[in-house]
This record gives structure tokens, sequence and C-alpha cells, in this order.
């Protein structure tokens, strides 16, 4: 066991006793304050610096041509702590969209519910398509409850478009366009 | 000419109340800024009144320093919902914000804020009523301030106002010894024999011609001043409210204007202090130890007189307001200790001390 050692605690002199020293540092520190720069961000006109990796309201984000990346494999859905989240998946109609017929799903509908949302990340963390991030947005307001349920078009408004260096999709259409595809 | 004799004090009564309750306002709007500004924020600095605040360069530098906030804050204590809990005893719950302000506006009737000569050239105060027992007037009725304090938390029939009310009185009956005490030396000096001033601040004012009793009385000046922060309820002896143990202290149960008579008397408290302490220690209009006022005769020499008590007064609310946001509140027991363990002695002793001081120095000179 360690050994503790009891400090003594000095008794206090006189002028402590009296504090009026105490309280003349104090009282001038609190005047040298007054002449300091005020630390006050006047919100509405001038907003914060977001740093990167800020965990803001999530988004669903579109790939650079355009297109969702979401495929409603519903494991955000699944992961959400507070269950606000929900989605209806629906097969991509291979006539209109030939291209994209090979990824079979997305999402016909896309709700998160923003009143149950607790900011963690966890559905950007398990995204295997990199389609939901949490971005710099961070307030929110809206009349009813019904309106703080964000649905997929409002989602992807907020959402934008980031950089995509996979084009997961596109590949693996070249690889099955291949002869012996192994898809 | 005998109504206009009967109509001038009103007048001046009225002109004297509406001054002093603009000064309360500002006051209020002082301890926002100041502790802001101490806190590393920028305070009140989003209201603005339609044409004064659209001018350009003007209107802006008015809005960020607040100006216009007072009459928003008056303003939103008139319009809001009157409400009245179910559970108080209605008519001592009325009546106890009316208490609470009546003597902090009444003890202004005695309070000289400046001088002008008469037609025989002898100095007068500007005053309402230039009576004699000036400082026993104020002690007196400044102290029956209390009594709004403690009706609100009966009447409130609510624990936490109550226990509020409770302290604050005990607080009031202690402090108002030592203060007392320290004052006895300050009125041996100015009602020195001779002398026709009695016990009126007048007198004490003209006695600090060339020496601030602040200077050589300084430990009747501290005792008195720690005194007076506990008589204004100010930290850190703000036991009455003391938010953070007792929700808002004796006031929690009033809301609107009720609440806004209860705000208004707490500055018009801060402020006579600060206007008697001025008074007593710090020489009044008097511009500094040992230099002969510098003020012109005629009215112009009223005015200075007067703007450099206000400014005196100023200063001594700045020093109020400061002390509030650099120091914690006390707790009770210690504010009892200190009251009857400390003070009280001191302010024996210090009475005792300037008896022999101030016979010895008359023995001397007459």
């Amino acid at each position: 066991m360690a050994k503790t050692k009891v400090l003594e605690r000095k008794p206090l002199t006189f002028a402590e006793k009296t504090f009026i020293p105490q309280i003349a540092s104090g009282l001038a520190t609190t005047f040298s304050n007054i002449f300091k720069k005020s630390v006050t961000l006047q919100y509405p006109e001038e907003r914060p610096v977001i740093p990167e990796n800020y965990r803001g309201i999530p988004t669903l984000v579109k790939d650079p041509k355009g297109r969702v990346k979401c495929v409603s494999c519903q494991l955000c859905e699944f992961v959400c702590p507070p269950k606000a989240i929900r989605i209806k998946p629906s097969e991509i109609d291979s006539d209109e969209n030939p291209d994209r017929a090979h990824i079979e799903k997305e999402p016909s509908a896309f709700d998160i519910n923003m009143l149950r949302c607790i900011y963690c990340g966890l559905c950007q963390e398990v995204c295997p398509e990199e389609a939901i991030f949490l971005q710099d947005e961070f307030s929110l307001s809206g009349y009813s409850r019904e309106e703080m349920v964000y649905g997929k078009d409002k989602l992807l408004e907020l959402g934008g478009t980031l950089p995509d260096s996979h084009y997961k999709w596109d590949k693996k259409k070249e690889a099955e366009d291949q002869p012996f595809a192994h898809h | 000419m005998d109504y206009l004799s009967l109509l001038m004090p009103v007048v001046y009564a009225l002109l004297m109340i509406s001054v002093f309750m603009t000064l309360c306002a500002y006051t209020v709007l002082a301890e926002r800024k100041v502790c802001s500004y101490i806190q590393g924020r920028v305070g009140p600095n989003r209201a603005r009144i339609p044409i004064i605040g659209h001018i350009p360069i003007i209107g802006n530098i008015l809005t960020r320093l607040g100006l216009f906030h007072p009459a928003a804050d008056g303003l939103k204590f008139l319009f809001k919902e009157e409400i009245t809990p179910g559970h108080v005893r209605l008519s001592y719950y009325y009546l106890a914000p009316i208490v609470a302000l009546v003597p902090a506006l009444t003890t202004m009737a005695v309070l000289p804020f400046g001088r002008y000569f008469d037609a025989n050239g002898v100095v007068q105060p500007l005053i309402l009523a230039n009576v004699d027992i000036g400082i026993l007037f104020i002690l007196a009725v400044s102290s029956l301030g209390v009594y709004g304090i403690v009706l609100a938390g009966w009447a409130s029939n609510s624990k936490y106002p109550f226990l509020g009310a409770v302290r604050s009185t005990a607080q009031m009956i202690s402090y108002e010894l030592a203060m007392g005490l320290s004052i006895l030396p300050v009125f041996l000096w100015s009602a020195a024999p001779g002398s026709d001033y009695g016990l009126s601040l007048f007198g004490v004012v003209q006695s600090q011609q060339n020496l601030w009793l602040i200077l050589w009385q300084p430990g009747s000046a501290l005792i008195f001043l720690v005194a007076l922060f506990a008589e204004t309820n100010r930290l850190p002896f703000d036991m009455a409210e003391s938010e953070t143990d007792l929700v808002g202290g004796f006031h929690t149960e009033y809301g609107a204007f009720k609440f806004g008579m209860f705000f208004i008397a707490e500055y018009a408290h801060i402020i006579m202090g600060s206007a008697i302490f001025v008074i007593l220690f710090l020489g009044g209009w008097h511009f500094l130890p040992g230099i002969a006022d510098p003020w012109p005769s005629g009215i112009l020499g009223i005015m200075m007189s007067t703007v450099w008590f206000l400014f005196k007064v100023f200063a001594m609310i700045f020093f109020f307001i400061w002390m509030r946001w650099s120091m914690p509140r006390f707790r009770y027991d210690q504010v009892m200790h200190l009251g009857w363990k400390i003070l009280l002695p001191l302010a024996i002793a210090n009475f005792i001390f300037y008896i022999f001081v101030i016979s010895i120095f008359d023995k001397l000179t007459l």
C-alpha cells in the first residue's frame, strides 16, 4: 500500500483572516478582465468555425455523378440507438435506370426523426456505402413534430455531394460485364 | 404666490423621483453590462428604439451599449401576465412589493445632492427636506425595507421565500448595530462643539471640506461599507435571494410588475447606500481632499457640484457591482459570525478609539 503523506495545512495569517488582501486581489483580477476582449460570438450573424469531423445532423449524400448512394440496406436503421431512422426500401426500376439496375435497391422513403436523433454518428460509421454523413448543420427548428421528421428529399438537399474515390457500383458493373465474371 | 410655494415642493419631489427611477433603471443596465465585461461577454446589445436607434452611427453605438434595454425591461415587467399563486395570503402578498419600494424612495427626501449660495452668501444644500436628523431618518426608514422582504416571504406561504425572508431579517438586525456604531465617530467629528449641524447630512459634508472622512476614519468607513453591503442585501451578503440554495429567495412567488417593484427597490437601496457612503466618507460634492472646490459661483457651480457628487455616487455603484461579480456568497453562519463576533466588537472599539482621539483633539484646539 502506498504511503499517504498528510500535508500540514498552514494556519491562516492575520492578513488572510481578515479576507481583505484576498478580496483586493480578487477585485484586481475582475477589474483587469473588464479590459480584455470579449469572447462572445454574435451568434445569428456570426457563425462558429465548424471543425472537420463535426457531428451535426445526419444527411444523405450523392456521389459526384448526382446519384443517390444509399442502397437501403437498413444497417443504419438497425444500429440507430434511439430508432430515429425509418427506411422504406424499394427496387430500382431496371427499365428506367438500366445502368443502375444491378444495385437492386434504393430507398423510396428515408425519414430521420431529428427530435429523436442523438447525433451519435453510428449510422455514418456503419454505412457500407458511405451514403450517410453527419455534417456541419447543427441548428434545427420547426413548428411541429411532423416538421422535424426530415424526409429523403430534405436529407439529400442538406447532404449535397461529397467526393467519391471508389465508384464501387461502377466497378462492379464493369466487372460483371467482363467475361468470366466472379461476381 | 402662496399656491406656488405649496406646489414647488411637489414638483421638486416628482422631478427627483423620476430622476431617481431612471437612475435605478440604468443601474440595472450597468449591472448587466459590468458583469458581462467582467465575464468576457458583451452584455445586452440588441434592444433598439425605432427612430433614435436608426440614426446612422449614433444609433448603433447606443444599441451596442444597451441603452435602450432599461425601457425594454420596464415594459416587459408591465406587460407580463400578472400571476397570483393560489396559496398566498392575498392582501400581504400585494402589500409586500409596496412596502419594499416605499422606504427606498422615501429616504431620498433627506439626501443632499449639491449646494448653492443663498441671498446672504451662506452655503445651503440642494435637498428636498433639510432636516437636522438626516442620518437618523435614513437609518430608521431604510431598515423598514426589510419589512417588504419579510412580508413577501411570509405572504408567499412557501418555504424558500420564507427562508430567504428569515435569513434577511436576521442579517439586517445583526448588521444594523455595527452600522449605527460605525457612523457615530463621523458625527462626533462633524457635529463638533460650536457647529450647528447636529445629525444633518449636510453638516457631515461641510465638515469634509478639507479632509474626507475615509482618510482619517478608515476603520469606520470599512465597517460601514461592510454593513452597507449587508443592509442592501448585495453579494457577498446575498442571504435574502441566494439563488443557488433558495431558488429565487423572498420573491420566488412574485412575477411581472410585483417582481419589478422588488427589483427596483433593490437597486434603489444600492443607489441610496452609495449616496450615503459618498456623503459620509467621500466628501459629498467637495472636489478632492485638500483642494478647494473649483466650482464657479452661480448656476454653473451648483450644477458642477451636483455632477461631481453624482460622479462619486456612480463610482460607488460601480464598486457595488464590481464587488458582486468578484466575490462568492458567505455561508449563513459566516454572515452571523462576521456580524456579531467581528464587526460589532470592531465597531465598538473603533467608536471608543475615536472618542479619545476627538476629545483630545478638541481639548488641544479649544
